[in-house]
């Protein structure tokens, strides 16, 4: 457990400092999409109102994808895993605490970058609170999605763009119940993303850590 | 310093469709070394890891007491940190044991980012690392790459200080290393 605070604070350091942009570009670019929006589609508000919610999920699971490469890979170049399991720290540990880190190096700033994307796009208070809480309830899930998606293409040629193109399908089980509770204005569909994210955070360790193990042969 | 032993019995190690060794034994006793020797691509890198536990074996077993500490061509430090932070990261990972900086001299580079370091300022900065794990095994592989003459003679003198307090070593280089007593392992018999 005392490794605990010293992977987290590594990971988050080199998550939200390093890399060519840090965890700045995921966000603007999640901006920028809301802000041309409504350019594409016109300034009619009532569309702008009915499908500014989706565009906001939308562009919160390109943002969520952008730092894949930087997940996992670096780390076995580097030889990190491997002085790990020297360790005795399982490489199931690691790819959690790698979890919570990418989580917390994304979603806040995400949820609080969709306040201002939810005024561009003219939604209603009521939709925005609901984009809000879906959310708060589908961004571990990406998480989760994009460690494990990372730690499978670790190796592969094009492993950055094959990464992208695995966790795009494989989220839209939480799309169709995040977007989706913003149109029948229930609860359910934010219980539903949650149920999505849960398993997804369940599976993550285990299918990430064993992806790690096998990559070594 | 905790017990320390490693013995591999019958080894066997494939890789893609090749055998690169088979029937491979040995047993190490505190305080003793081992040299593996051979040309490129003959599996010494290939032993270390199956001797560490990250590789499985084709066939055979490891039999270990002790825990281990590894030197490869990866540092295993952050690039963009400064190496004082780069190590202190093991530092806090493996507890107290003195990584002996001075004595590497690498005093005057902590401040320096790991990416801005020469290969051989690497190298020494991994035994730093080593040092501060304090492992009774330790595996070596090629310890001596990009080294000038007075490292390779320090490394020489740590793991022979390294065994005379009790722990193993397991060296894989093609290049000689001058330690005492130390026994040779040509992989070169054991090719198949």
């Amino acid at each position: 457990m005392s490794s605990f605070w010293t992977l987290l604070s590594r990971d988050l350091a080199r998550l939200l400092f390093g890399g060519r942009s840090g965890a700045l570009l995921p966000i603007l670019f999640f901006l920028a999409v809301a802000m041309l929006y409504p350019f594409a589609v016109g300034p009619d508000t009532t569309v702008l109102a009915r499908t500014g919610g989706g565009v906001i999920w939308v562009a919160a699971l390109l943002a969520a994808i952008l730092p894949l490469d930087r997940l996992i890979e670096p780390d076995i170049e580097l030889g990190f895993f491997d002085q790990w399991a020297l360790r005795g720290i399982s490489e199931e540990w690691i790819i959690a605490v790698r979890v919570l880190t990418h989580w917390l190096s994304f979603a806040p700033a995400l949820m609080l970058a969709a306040l201002p994307a939810a005024a561009l796009l003219g939604l209603e208070s009521s939709t925005g609170r609901a984009v809000e809480l879906g959310l708060l309830a589908g961004t571990p899930g990406l998480a989760a999605l994009g460690v494990t998606v990372a730690a499978l293409t670790v190796g592969l040629r094009g492993g950055a763009a094959l990464s992208g193109l695995l966790v795009i399908p494989l989220a839209v089980p939480l799309l169709i119940f995040g977007a989706g509770s913003l149109s029948t204005g229930g609860d359910a569909g934010i219980a539903l993303t949650g149920a999505c994210s849960l398993a997804l955070l369940a599976v993550a360790p285990f299918a990430g850590g064993a992806a790690v193990r096998a990559g070594r042969e | 310093m905790q017990e320390s032993r490693i013995a591999a019995t019958d080894l066997a190690c494939r890789r893609g469709e090749r055998v690169l060794f088979a029937g491979l034994s040995f047993a190490l006793a505190p305080g003793e070394a081992l040299h593996v020797a051979g040309a490129n691509g003959i599996g010494k890198s290939s032993l270390l890891r199956i001797l560490a536990g990250l590789l499985r074996p084709y066939a055979g077993s490891v039999e270990l007491a002790g825990s281990i500490g590894l030197i490869d061509e990866r540092t295993a430090l952050d690039p963009a940190l400064p190496l004082g932070r780069a190590l202190a990261f093991w530092q806090h990972l493996d507890g107290p044991a003195d990584s002996e900086v001075a004595r590497l001299g690498l005093s005057d580079l902590l401040d320096v980012p790991v990416r801005y370091l020469s290969t051989g300022q690497r190298k020494r900065a991994a035994f730093a690392r080593l040092l501060g794990q304090g492992a009774p095994v330790w595996l070596l592989d090629e310890p001596l790459n990009g080294l000038d003459t007075s490292a390779v003679q320090l490394v020489e003198a740590l793991a022979a200080e390294h065994c005379k307090a009790g722990g193993v070593c397991v060296i894989a280089s093609h290049q000689p290393f001058a330690m005492g007593g130390m026994e040779r392992l040509d992989l070169k018999d054991y090719a198949s």
